[in-house]
């Protein structure tokens, strides 16, 4: 059978070679064939989640579970420690998703910040000529790179947590700073009459600040010279603002934190456990950071360092104008997988209780509405949405470095 | 993504391909040969490993009587330690055969969920746990504090509730498991635990000092506990539900794991002649062998020893019958008769 099956197959080929020579057929042209084959996976895949989606649908209705996105208007009834947008117990499941959102979104950008820039730092001292700072960098790397993210995560929760004082033997700086077991408490900033315009002189500064530094580029293009912005600048930004902001009495006032019968009340609160997760997610990221901006400035050629130190820059500026921005090149590319992996890392806060979209909307919500499908499904278009908006962002940057270098 | 969104999701999937399991979980459970039963991740008293790695308490008595009534052989069972937010997809999508890990029975949960309650096998109502030091002596004196919450149960609504109905604050932390709500409490990060009150009995156990805590008189809710099953299977429904009132009646009868065989050979009542299948249809109309009901009086005992062993005088929680005591006793424990 199997021979006989191959001699039909190798004669149908010689066929199709053979008339091939004649008139290539249109679906064994090149590129149609490449469309084809395409159209054909695109439809293959369409089908294959319908079929899928259908299945679920069906025996959702045999089991007797309701299924749709209504809930998301229903009375949510729970409430959330930490909230950026108003919220209670009477807000519906989608505002609960929207808090979770935030709050995710917004792990996501302090820890991105942080560990760049810890990591940035860790990967150059890494390199430094000092022998112990080169080598605290890399006790620092090997221990935090190779511990696992949870294990870290409840280390800086519970075992700081635990280091802690009660509200009532608070750690205090003045009547400002207050530091217990339930957070660390700072003064709010509230605004007054004459704020909006504080805030338009000082965002006309900074743009002056930026015309100055364009300015002091082009003139040292013609002319070669290098103007110093940095004392202009300053008093660009310090002085209209500081009139201003005696012009109209200190538009601003702080409101203090206070303790209230069990806990403090008033001013900022920022929760131990969104400080413990931003720890656990900035230094074992930065750990791994650290490495590639070790890679990307190990992989620029040493002859690069050489020709910049004949030309007199000071080691500072050959960081910043020569080797940095040949080393982003071989970074970018890796950083995104970081930044990526850290977003998709945030939803350990589930763990400890920091109220994010895993933790809100696809824990308590889930298990009290029980819409598992649509909720897994929101959640997981939320994740692929923040990461392909990193990854298409990191991207546009990439291209950017590669066409400066040409 | 973290472990209990890759659970759902694999639920999810399991959810997708479960046409075959809807049907027939006896027959199913009969050729596999075990019990998949569904219980919590370590509460003492109601389902956790002892020393030697043996599941204990009286939910996991619980799935006991139900594998010594289908195979004879109370051991035949494998746990499935779920939490709370994971227990429900177990139970939807087939991974597991029955549910009994302290679930409150809610309409929402009875209805929307696709679920069915066998029973209560546990009447209990949500407390409030607070260290000794703050001299607290009702729930009314907790305004603005902070509580630790084991997440995805209903002890969250319940507060919310109470809160908005005495016009009082609170904050809530929820954790992933009780454990680490008992852990944040020790720590201080709440000034109150909140749960069910005999989890929280169970969970002070757990604390390095536990009398410096007190569990308040206070109950905010009704949490009538229970075993759960998938809607739509009757049969199996009905095996899951005499399981548990067969251990109810032996109570009533005085029949227990001791004098069950001394029953079966010398006693004339007929009700207990019928329990330890001698007489009426026996295991017949269950699908059940004759001896299902002795197997499980015989292997696991009567529901009084079973408390008794896991959560009552006989064990470290000492928790009194209270609520459930049998019906002729005052309490609520009712189950109605075996003919």
């Amino acid at each position: 059978m199997e021979r006989r099956g191959a001699s039909v197959c190798s004669a149908y080929a010689l066929t199709v070679m053979s008339r091939s020579e004649a008139i290539t057929k249109w679906w064994n042209q090149g590129r149609n064939r490449v469309l084809l084959f395409q159209v054909l996976l695109i439809l293959g895949t369409v089908l294959f989640f319908f079929l899928i989606g259908a299945n679920a649908l069906s025996n959702l209705e045999k089991q007797g579970i309701t299924s749709g996105f209504s809930f998301l208007s229903q009375k949510a009834g729970f409430g959330i420690i930490q909230t950026l947008i108003s919220y209670d117990e009477s807000s519906t499941y989608g505002r609960t998703f929207l808090v979770g959102l935030l709050n995710t979104i917004l792990i996501s950008v302090l820890g991105i910040i942080c560990a760049t820039v810890l990591g940035f730092l860790v990967g150059i001292a890494r390199l430094s000529t000092n022998w112990l700072i080169a080598k605290l960098a890399a006790i620092y790397i090997e221990i935090f790179r190779n511990l696992p993210l949870l294990l870290q995560v409840f280390f800086w929760y519970f075992a700081v947590l635990r280091s802690l004082p009660l509200p009532r033997n608070s750690l205090q700086m003045g009547d400002w700073f207050f530091l217990n077991i339930r957070g660390i408490y700072i003064p709010r900033p509230v605004p007054e009459q004459g704020f909006v315009l504080l805030g338009i002189i000082f965002l006309l500064s900074i743009a002056g600040v930026c015309a100055l530094k364009i300015w002091a580029r082009k003139h040292q293009e013609k002319t070669g010279i290098e103007l110093p912005t940095l004392r202009t600048s300053l008093a660009i930004v310090i002085i209209p603002s500081t009139i201003t902001w005696f012009a109209t009495g200190g538009p601003l006032h702080w409101e203090l934190s206070s303790l209230q019968g069990f806990n403090f009340k008033g001013g900022l609160t920022v929760i131990p456990e969104l400080a413990a997760l931003l720890l656990a997610l900035t230094v074992y990221t930065s750990s791994l950071i650290a490495e590639i901006v070790r890679s990307g400035i190990l992989s620029v050629n040493h002859a690069q360092t050489e020709a910049a130190r004949a030309l007199g820059l000071p080691q500072r500026k050959i960081l910043r104008l020569v080797i940095i921005p040949q080393a982003l090149r071989v970074m970018i590319p890796q950083m995104t997988s970081q930044y990526l992996n850290l977003v998709k890392n945030s939803s350990l806060a589930t763990a400890i209780g920091y109220p994010d979209l895993v933790s809100v909307f696809a824990g308590t919500s889930l298990n009290q509405t029980g819409q598992a499908i649509e909720i897994i499904a929101m959640t997981m278009a939320v994740y692929l949405t923040i990461n392909l908006t990193i990854s298409w962002l990191m991207n546009r940057y990439n291209a950017r470095t590669l066409l400066q270098e040409q | 993504m973290n472990k209990c969104a890759i659970s759902s999701m694999v639920a999810l999937l399991l959810m997708m391909s479960a046409i075959p399991i809807i049907a027939g979980t006896l027959d199913e459970v009969k050729k596999r040969g075990t019990l998949a039963c569904g219980v919590s991740t370590g509460l003492p008293g109601f389902s956790a490993t002892d020393e030697k790695g043996h599941w204990k308490g009286l939910d996991v008595d619980g799935c006991r009587a139900i594998a010594a009534a289908i195979f004879g052989d109370a051991s035949k069972v494998k746990y499935a330690p779920l939490n709370a937010k994971e227990r429900f997809t177990a139970l939807q999508s087939g991974e597991i055969d029955v549910l009994v890990r302290g679930t409150t029975w809610t309409k929402h949960r009875d209805t929307a969920l696709g679920l069915n309650f066998a029973g209560v096998n546990y009447y209990d109502g949500q407390g409030f746990m607070v260290s000794k030091k703050l001299g607290i002596k009702s729930a009314k004196e907790l305004d603005g504090a902070i509580f630790c919450i084991h997440a995805g149960t209903t002890s969250e609504l319940n507060l919310a509730d109470y809160f908005a109905k005495n016009s009082m604050k609170y904050q809530a932390i929820v954790f992933d498991t009780h454990d680490q709500a008992a852990k944040g409490f020790e720590a201080g990060r709440c000034d109150c635990l909140t749960a069910d009150q005999s989890q929280l009995y169970a969970l002070r156990t757990h604390l390095s000092k536990p009398y410096d805590s007190v569990i308040l008189k206070d109950i905010i809710s009704k949490e009538p506990l229970g075993p759960v099953v998938r809607q739509g299977d009757d049969a199996w429904f009905n095996v899951v539900r005499w399981s548990f009132f067969a251990m109810l009646n032996a109570d009533e009868l005085g029949v227990t794991s001791a004098n069950v065989d001394a029953m079966r050979k010398r006693s004339v009542n007929p009700a207990i002649r019928r329990l330890v299948g001698l007489d009426g249809d026996k295991g017949q109309s269950l699908g059940l062998p004759d001896d299902w009901s002795y197997q499980i009086i015989k292997q696991v005992g009567n529901y009084a020893e079973s408390f008794r062993r896991n959560v009552g005088r006989g064990s470290s929680l000492k928790i009194e019958r209270g609520l459930n005591a049998l019906w002729k006793d005052g309490g609520l424990q009712y189950a109605p008769p075996m003919r």
